[in-house]
């Protein structure tokens, strides 16, 4: 087992005197996993990735990224959010090039590697099926397409962490498990951290290794679940038993949340 | 849809103009009213024509202290914007007293100009810039203060400064709102150099319709009058079109 990429350790946060966001988070993510978040809505899931990404500090306790303790936003990390916040200005080429005239050391690079930048986004876009699309503004793309650019974005400086905040939340229910092939053979590929929030069980089940049950506010870790499908996941695996079991299982434990 | 034929919607302010001109001769002629009171169109078109060459020279003169005026606007209410839209506590002081200095009428500053400056273009300059800054800042401050809270989260998470935020995201969103103060700028700049015009110059369009009112030459007013209405006209228009330019994703809606 790889040495814990992301810890915390007896973390709450409290964003003002209502009473805690979220409580006593003891958990530990190694590098490459894949890990989801589901939980009923207002559990604190977003409140757990702005903690994640250093956005926020903790009220108590302390989380740590990487071996360091998380003091302020992390660098290593790229972002993708339910709407898909593509800059309306630039192309969608443009939108996933952005990342790299921010994060050291490209943003330093950006005038002189930008042939090479070009290309890593180009290439980007072609593994989720943009191709041909890259000079189109956002607003000329459907919302699956803004969505998977958004993901480009998140990806193209090579994170070692990414977030996901319900990122296929909004689209259809067939654009969305498109979707999850895509970033399935995107992490097959590369094998980054993920952490995924999200409201699908299925969704949940199917991507990640481990999923994590929250309650209600003040939301806490009540369950970690790891998943034992085999991998590569087909999308086929979703219709048969052991996969809807398994999501039935889940399902019970967030009723069981809901109903306290 | 009803089927407009695009030559008689490009025509449609033309056709306007045209009825308005007509409108006007029709109820002088009608009602017979006297041209020390109330010029026909005809009168006044008469004054345009015989006093081309002054109306002219008064005309620029306006012109050029309104674009200064202008200038100075655009410039300090592209900074003061940026500077008060950046930082909320910086946008909650100032706000206030922005709007109270807006409230104030602009033609009370020019007897203080004059002390200062004495009469003649810079208290032109000065309360053409004074009148038309604040929408500037409004609205840039406006556009910057109003960034999506994820979308900063976006490069946040990246280690962007405040500065990258601003830059990358920030501005180029305020633009179009920029751009849509610049429209309301330029016709207010020509408000303020004419009023100090009138008040405290001997040049200028606002001079020239006050020396003309007070020998009842109301043909020479009227021309005046117009020519004004017709250099903000052709201002505004000019800055409609950079504006469409410039900011075309976010007017994207009226042309697709």
């Amino acid at each position: 087992m790889a040495a814990a990429f992301v810890t915390f350790d007896d973390v709450s946060l409290a964003y003002d005197t209502s009473g805690n966001a979220i409580e006593d988070i003891n958990l530990s993510i190694h590098e490459g996993e894949f890990v989801a978040f589901v939980g009923p809505s207002g559990c604190g899931k977003s409140t757990f990735m702005k903690l994640c990404t250093g956005l926020h500090a903790p009220t108590t306790g302390a989380v740590r990224v990487d071996g360091a303790t998380v003091a302020g936003p992390l660098k290593i990390s790229g972002m993708a959010f339910q709407n898909a916040n593509l800059l309306p200005w630039r192309t969608t080429l443009d939108n996933v090039l952005l990342p790299l005239e921010i994060v050291k050391p490209y943003r330093h690079q950006f005038r002189k590697r930008r042939e090479e930048f070009v290309g890593w986004a180009r290439k980007l876009l072609k593994t989720v099926g943009l191709e041909g699309y890259e000079d189109q503004y956002p607003w000329q793309l459907s919302g699956g397409m803004q969505q998977r650019a958004s993901i480009c974005r998140a990806l193209i400086h090579q994170p070692r962490l990414l977030m996901l905040d319900e990122p296929f939340g909004a689209l259809d229910a067939f654009t969305r498990e498109e979707l999850w092939c895509v970033l399935r053979d995107l992490w097959e590929a590369q094998r980054f951290t993920v952490v995924l929030v999200t409201h699908d069980l299925r969704e949940a089940a199917f991507l990640a290794d481990t999923v994590y049950i929250m309650s209600r506010r003040p939301g806490r870790v009540i369950e970690r679940r790891e998943i034992e499908l085999s991998r590569p996941r087909a999308l086929e695996t979703t219709y048969q038993k052991p996969f809807i079991d398994l999501v039935q299982e889940l399902r019970a434990q967030i009723g069981e949340v809901r109903s306290t | 849809m009803t089927k407009n034929n695009p030559l008689i919607e490009r025509l449609a302010p033309w056709i306007a103009v045209v009825a308005l001109v007509i409108i006007w001769e029709v109820t002088v002629r009608v009602f017979d009213v006297p041209s020390f009171i109330f010029p026909s169109a005809m009168e006044t078109a008469r004054a345009l024509v015989t006093y081309a060459g002054p109306i002219a020279m008064h005309s620029w003169q306006t012109f050029w202290t309104t674009l200064i005026g202008f200038g100075l606007g655009v410039a300090v209410g592209l900074v003061l914007g940026f500077i008060i839209g950046s930082s909320r506590f910086l946008y909650n002081a100032c706000y206030p007293l922005l709007v109270g200095f807006n409230a104030i009428p602009k033609v009370a500053f020019v007897p203080i100009l004059v002390v200062w400056f004495g009469i003649g273009s810079v208290p032109a300059i000065l309360t053409a810039f004074l009148i038309c800054f604040f929408p500037i800042v409004v609205n840039v401050a406006t556009g910057l203060a109003t960034l999506e809270p994820e979308m900063e989260d976006v490069l946040r998470v990246l280690g962007a400064r405040r500065m990258d935020v601003l830059l990358k995201v920030g501005l180029p969103r305020s633009l179009p709102y920029f751009f849509a103060s610049l429209k309301v700028a330029i016709t207010l700049a020509f408000v303020g150099t004419v009023v100090s015009e009138t008040v405290a110059s001997n040049q200028g369009i606002g001079y020239l319709m006050m020396s003309a009112g007070s020998q009842m030459r109301m043909g020479l007013v009227f021309a005046g009058l117009l020519v004004i209405s017709a250099m903000a006209m052709v201002m505004y228009e000019l800055f409609a079109q950079l504006e469409k330019r410039m900011t075309g994703w976010a007017h994207r809606g009226q042309n697709r």
